[in-house]
């Protein structure tokens, strides 16, 4: 059964592979490319949510914190110190995770509603530090972050490459750059899923109480997992902050911290793949409600509010479900 | 400097009653269904919002209040039977986001029909302050103080001495145990929903002359709401009012003596001291978990 799952896993990562790489083949526009990064880049930071949330059964309704303390740090040492942006990016990226573990360790201990209170606590104060520590941040007006760039390589949406002899243009770039980020992301959690770490989160998710009797150090392995998922979410919104080549404190707000779960609940919590197809259909969800204006909120919120009613366990694993029933009605078993 | 301090204590006391509020209708939800319901500030907001727009339209300022009150109750219906009813299996998390997507979509439809401006409604009586040692209580204040007592009031007596508010309470310590009572747990958590949303709205009304109102003050005060109701530890009626109270109060301190542009963060960060002493907050109850 073990080694049925993990090819299942492989099968998952080859098929993301196919789709991160024929995507280019159907779509042109940098418009198109602009939106298909972005979703790599914060499906990235869904798909370390979900080893919190999916595997460990921990709530975090604050992320957004750790990807905008990511953003911002990289756009600060970018821009106003001259680092690089791949210092910059290690460097966030260790200082959040030393962040969240110093603020992991108490509020971990805290169950259900508490912990959902405390990481959603959090969220906010980062939020409301880059808000108005204006001299650092720019305040709510934001600020400009330069181009990433690899030892003196740059990469820009307005560039132009040339990649095993073709031409392409710096939006292509970009988003193979973010395609390759998110399959690394998703090789990288399917890793730690499969090994020792993964089965401890699992047995917390199953019984708290179970796990520590058996000798499982749930407090350790907690704050383990929210770091690890901190970091995800760091490194996603340092790329995004140079993706964008702007940003504003809305990227750590609570807003987009909802947005970040709600993408992980939806798609189907503790399916890898699932929580990407949550983050593809939320991003992609406002642009086709543009067109209807004042609706799109009422819209929004009703398709949200049926899906989660409907179909409770997530979009992929109820179409699983629904897939495996009818093969079994099919071949007249009886299950 | 005792008038200052006095100042941001009346400041802090209004601002904290109004925030009880909002715990308790969190409170009552909770100990019923165990549902965080993250729409309570929509309550608040549809009732401020349609008792203003129902006195533009010529409506007497009674008649308003009580339609806009009926107006969420039978929100607050129809939220626990189309959204949460359909759902009783899902998970704490699953829960959460049918809830976030019922105040959107709550809060689309306010936006619809009332559009996205502020709104001014007018003090209930005299617009005319009162001087206390050199400190300026608005009249407003008053009433929402006088209504969050009376509210409380009504609430300790329908949980104690009437039949309905037993059943509740019984709701919500064992539900099968009350099922087997006699007790229809399914229209007790109507009656809970629908508390919790005449609590809510109320609230949305008195306050609605200090801070006025639009579509979006929802979100903030809710998230108010469920912060008091966790320092005061989630299920206690008590806990609510301490909470929301001791929230106002050290909110508006941190922006008089810190800095205004802080003192959300201060709230945010008295919840975490709360929670680092007392993981339940103040007043929750011990539970014990079964494996």
């Amino acid at each position: 059964m073990i080694a049925r799952l993990s090819q299942f896993r492989l099968k998952g990562l080859v098929f993301l592979a196919i789709v991160v790489f024929a995507l280019p083949l159907f779509i042109s526009n940098p418009f198109h490319y602009g939106l298909a990064t972005q979703i790599a880049l914060i499906a990235g930071a869904v798909v370390g949510l979900n080893l919190l949330v999916g595997f460990a059964g921990q709530i975090s309704l604050g992320h957004a914190g750790f990807f905008g303390l990511g953003a911002y740090f990289s756009a600060i040492m970018t821009s106003n110190y001259g680092w690089s942006a791949i210092p910059a990016l290690f460097v966030g990226a260790v200082g959040v995770a030393i962040i969240a573990w110093v603020v992991g360790r108490p509020i971990l201990r805290l169950k259900g509603h508490y912990l959902s209170m405390a990481t959603l606590a959090v969220g906010f104060i980062i939020a409301i530090i880059l808000n108005n520590e204006r001299e650092l941040t720019g305040g709510p007006d934001g600020m400009p972050v330069p181009s990433f760039d690899v030892f003196g390589w740059e990469l820009s949406v307005f560039g132009q490459y040339s990649l095993f002899g073709m031409e392409i243009s710096g939006d292509l770039a970009w988003y193979l750059f973010a395609g390759m980020v998110l399959l690394v992301a998703v090789w990288l959690a399917q890793n730690l899923i499969d090994s020792p770490i993964g089965r401890a989160l699992r047995s917390v998710h199953g019984s708290e109480v179970a796990a520590s009797v058996v000798g499982v150090n749930t407090a350790k392995y907690k704050s383990l997992v929210f770091v690890i998922s901190a970091v995800y979410a760091s490194v996603m919104g340092a790329l995004y902050g140079h993706f964008h080549g702007f940003i504003t404190p809305s990227v750590a707000s609570f807003d987009f911290s909802i947005l970040l779960i709600t993408m992980v609940v939806l798609g189907g919590m503790g399916s890898t793949i699932g929580v990407i197809i949550g983050a593809v259909v939320l991003e992609l969800l406002p642009q086709l409600l543009a067109d209807f204006q004042e609706m799109e909120m009422v819209l929004f919120g009703l398709i949200l509010m049926l899906t989660m009613i409907f179909m409770p366990k997530g979009l992929l694993p109820t179409a699983a479900n629904l897939l495996a029933k009818r093969r079994s009605k099919s071949a007249g078993g009886d299950a | 400097m005792f008038s200052e301090f006095l100042q941001y204590l009346f400041t802090g006391i209004t601002i904290g009653a109004t925030y009880a509020l909002i715990a308790l209708g969190f409170t009552l939800i909770y100990n019923a269904s165990h549902v965080i319901n993250f729409a309570q500030g929509e309550f608040l907001m549809i009732g401020g919002m349609a008792t203003v727009s129902l006195t533009a339209m010529g409506v007497p300022m009674l008649l308003a209040i009580v339609l806009a009150v009926v107006l969420a109750g039978v929100l607050g219906v129809a939220l626990q039977r189309l959204a949460i009813a359909p759902a009783k299996n899902a998970d704490v998390v699953t829960l959460i986001i049918i809830t976030i997507g019922a105040s959107i979509f709550i809060r689309g439809l306010a936006q619809l029909v009332w559009g996205k401006e502020y709104h001014v409604m007018p003090n209930f009586s005299s617009e005319e302050p009162i001087q206390i040692f050199g400190a300026v209580l608005n009249t407003q204040s008053l009433w929402v103080l006088g209504v969050g007592a009376v509210l409380v009031a009504v609430l300790v007596y329908f949980f104690t001495r009437t039949l309905t508010g037993k059943a509740i309470l019984a709701t919500s310590m064992n539900k099968d145990a009350a099922r087997l009572v006699g007790i229809r747990t399914q229209v007790v958590l109507m009656l809970a929903f629908m508390v919790s949303a005449l609590l809510g709205s109320i609230a949305g009304i008195v306050v609605a002359p200090i801070t006025f109102t639009s579509y979006d003050i929802g979100i903030i005060l809710g998230l108010k709401g469920f912060v008091a109701a966790a320092i005061g530890g989630l299920g206690s009626g008590m806990g609510a009012v301490v909470g929301g109270l001791a929230l106002g109060v050290v909110e508006a301190m941190a922006a008089g003596y810190l800095s205004s542009d802080y003192k959300d963060a201060v709230a945010f960060s008295m919840i975490l001291v709360v929670l680092f002493f007392m993981p339940r907050g103040l007043f929750g109850a011990k539970i014990v978990e079964r494996v």
